[in-house]
């Protein structure tokens, strides 16, 4: 019965307003949520688990702020809850956020890993590859519609469409959307997860090769041009091709 | 000059215009480049050579024949020198970025729109923001398209070498899609269109101009919410895809903070939209105030005659 683990990431709520202060985004008042992705990812390895039996481990890398996504995971249906962190970890960059995780991931004995296709912080969508790099594992990204029936195999995009692949052995399965319904957490699991206990362990991670320099808000965009009726799209069009060159 | 990698992109057994983009990149990292191209068959990387690289290697692998992460990374990595290392920020191009760097125990920064020396400029909060790092010895970078103007080709010589790599999964099927259009993934054209657009079958006013132009067709999340016919596989936006075309036409499309998200970054934005007090519009380079039934056909017609 697999030993499965699903990696959650803390994040803003995707509708907040990102305010920059001095040089740094300021998140001091952002509502912080599950990574929308790392949903996609739950119900995925719940889903495993209801076919094959086993366990689901969440497993997130954060300061004790990011127990919240823990105990978001654990009302939707997680068994266990695991959060890896050491508080010298200041500025922690890919290399070592992909390391840590790593080490948690085989402490906890697991087979299989999902997580999110990327956090909505970053958009970088390094971790799932990252990690089954580290581990010698296979991993599949931006994967949809998991079955379970005689080993595992999903969907994954792929030139000119999509292709069917099946895992044989350890794997990290990064996931996207596709046509799934994610369960919410009912009363039962909430309360339950009240109670939880988060497991917090520990790991080395590597010397931060990346330093944040500064963060900006986006550039602004000159206001463009703006035209009334439907017989404008002409005058459009040629703009398109003569001042934007895009046509 | 420090040497540099880069991946080559490749798209239906040919070299992506961004491969030439990323020559650029690298060149502003003070770097002198290298171009590896992951293939089954080298005669791909006959013309492959760009002005300011210093070689081409074809990595010849069967491996190559399906994307297979694990033994893309083992096999690139084996044939690639060490150095800091560019790929495209392509779904499948940043995925081996993040292997390959796990592999040389590097860092990754994905996205990259902007290089000023050893710092570099990524979207994070899904544009929401910009950040700026600052790179220390070998990273593994991904560049988004459209960024770097492309270098110019040179008939340099290119070196084959065989690489295997152990294929990690077995595909047991390609799907293709129905339609021989491109994904929005793929597309450096996209026409997209949201609840705006009435019902699913009006898609096929977006599907025309589409296909004069080559381009893809994708969807708000609303329209794909609402109407089983729009498959997730459309969606641009937060839970969908993020892509940056040369070209982005959104038609009855509000422009929610979700939409935004997926394609702000996009180098030319048109907004049809028959509200002028729409969000789009402040994104918009051309606004259209008008339904979507009156500036299509005038479109579809403009298009058509320029492509002609």
């Amino acid at each position: 019965m697999p030993n499965i683990v699903v990696l959650v990431k803390r994040v803003p709520d995707t509708n907040a307003r990102i305010v920059v202060n001095g040089d740094r985004v300021d998140l001091s008042a952002v509502k912080w949520v599950i990574s929308p992705y790392d949903e996609f990812a739950i119900e995925t390895a719940l889903q495993h688990k209801e076919a094959a039996g086993g366990t689901v481990t969440a497993l997130t890398l954060g300061p004790s702020g990011s127990d919240k996504v823990l105990k978001d995971a654990k009302a939707i249906g997680v068994d266990e809850i695991v959060r890896v962190w050491d508080d010298a970890w200041t500025e922690i960059d890919s290399n070592g956020i992909q390391s840590a995780l790593a080490q948690a991931i085989t402490e906890l004995g697991a087979e299989i890993v999902y997580c999110g296709k990327t956090a909505a912080d970053t958009g970088a969508g390094s971790t799932g590859p990252g990690v089954a790099e580290r581990l010698g594992w296979a991993s599949v990204s931006n994967s949809t519609d998991a079955s379970f029936d005689g080993g595992l195999t999903v969907n994954t995009p792929m030139e000119g469409g999509s292709a069917r692949v099946s895992v044989a052995g350890n794997a990290v399965i990064s996931c996207d959307k596709g046509s799934l319904k994610v369960r919410k957490p009912n009363v039962k699991g909430i309360m339950m997860a009240k109670r939880a206990q988060v497991n917090v362990v520990t790991a080395t991670a590597p010397a931060s090769t990346v330093t944040i320099v500064s963060q900006n808000p986006p550039p602004a965009k000159p206001a463009g041009k703006k035209f009334e009726g439907g017989s404008s799209a002409e005058q459009v069009a040629r703009l398109l091709r003569d001042e934007a060159n895009v046509i | 000059m420090s040497e540099s990698i880069i991946i080559a992109e490749t798209n239906k057994g040919t070299i992506a215009d961004v491969t030439a983009e990323l020559v650029n990149a690298a060149i502003a990292l003070g770097t002198t480049p290298t171009v590896v191209v992951p293939c089954t068959d080298a005669t791909i990387a006959d013309g492959a050579g760009y002005e300011g690289v210093a070689r081409t290697i074809a990595v010849k692998g069967d491996c190559f024949s399906n994307y297979d992460a694990a033994s893309w990374a083992a096999a690139i990595d084996a044939a690639a020198p060490s150095g800091i290392i560019l790929a495209a920020a392509t779904p499948q191009s940043k995925d081996i970025a993040a292997r390959l760097a796990a592999r040389r125990g590097l860092s990754v920064v994905q996205d990259v729109v902007s290089i000023n020396g050893m710092n570099l400029t990524s979207p994070i909060y899904s544009g929401k923001a910009m950040q700026t790092v600052a790179i220390s010895g070998d990273t593994v970078i991904s560049v988004r398209a459209n960024v770097f103007p492309a270098a110019s080709s040179s008939g340099a010589n290119v070196s084959v070498v065989d690489q295997s790599g152990d294929v990690a999964t077995a595909v047991q099927e390609i799907i293709a899609r129905a339609s021989t259009r491109l994904d929005v993934s793929e597309a450096n054209i996209i026409i997209s269109g949201g609840r705006g657009m009435g019902s699913p079958d009006n898609f096929s006013h977006l599907e025309k101009i589409a296909d004069t132009l080559g381009a893809a067709v994708g969807a708000s999340r609303a329209a794909v919410d609402t109407w089983d016919e729009i498959p997730h596989s459309m969606q641009v936006g937060q839970t969908g895809k993020t892509v940056n075309p040369n070209l982005y036409i959104a038609v009855g499309i509000s422009g929610a903070i979700q939409h935004l998200a997926g394609m702000r970054s996009s180098k030319y934005i048109v907004a049809v939209n028959k509200d002028a007090d729409a969000p789009i519009f402040a994104h918009a380079d051309y606004g259209i105030v008008a339904t979507w039934e009156e500036a299509l056909p005038v479109l579809e017609s403009a298009f058509s005659s320029m492509m002609a």
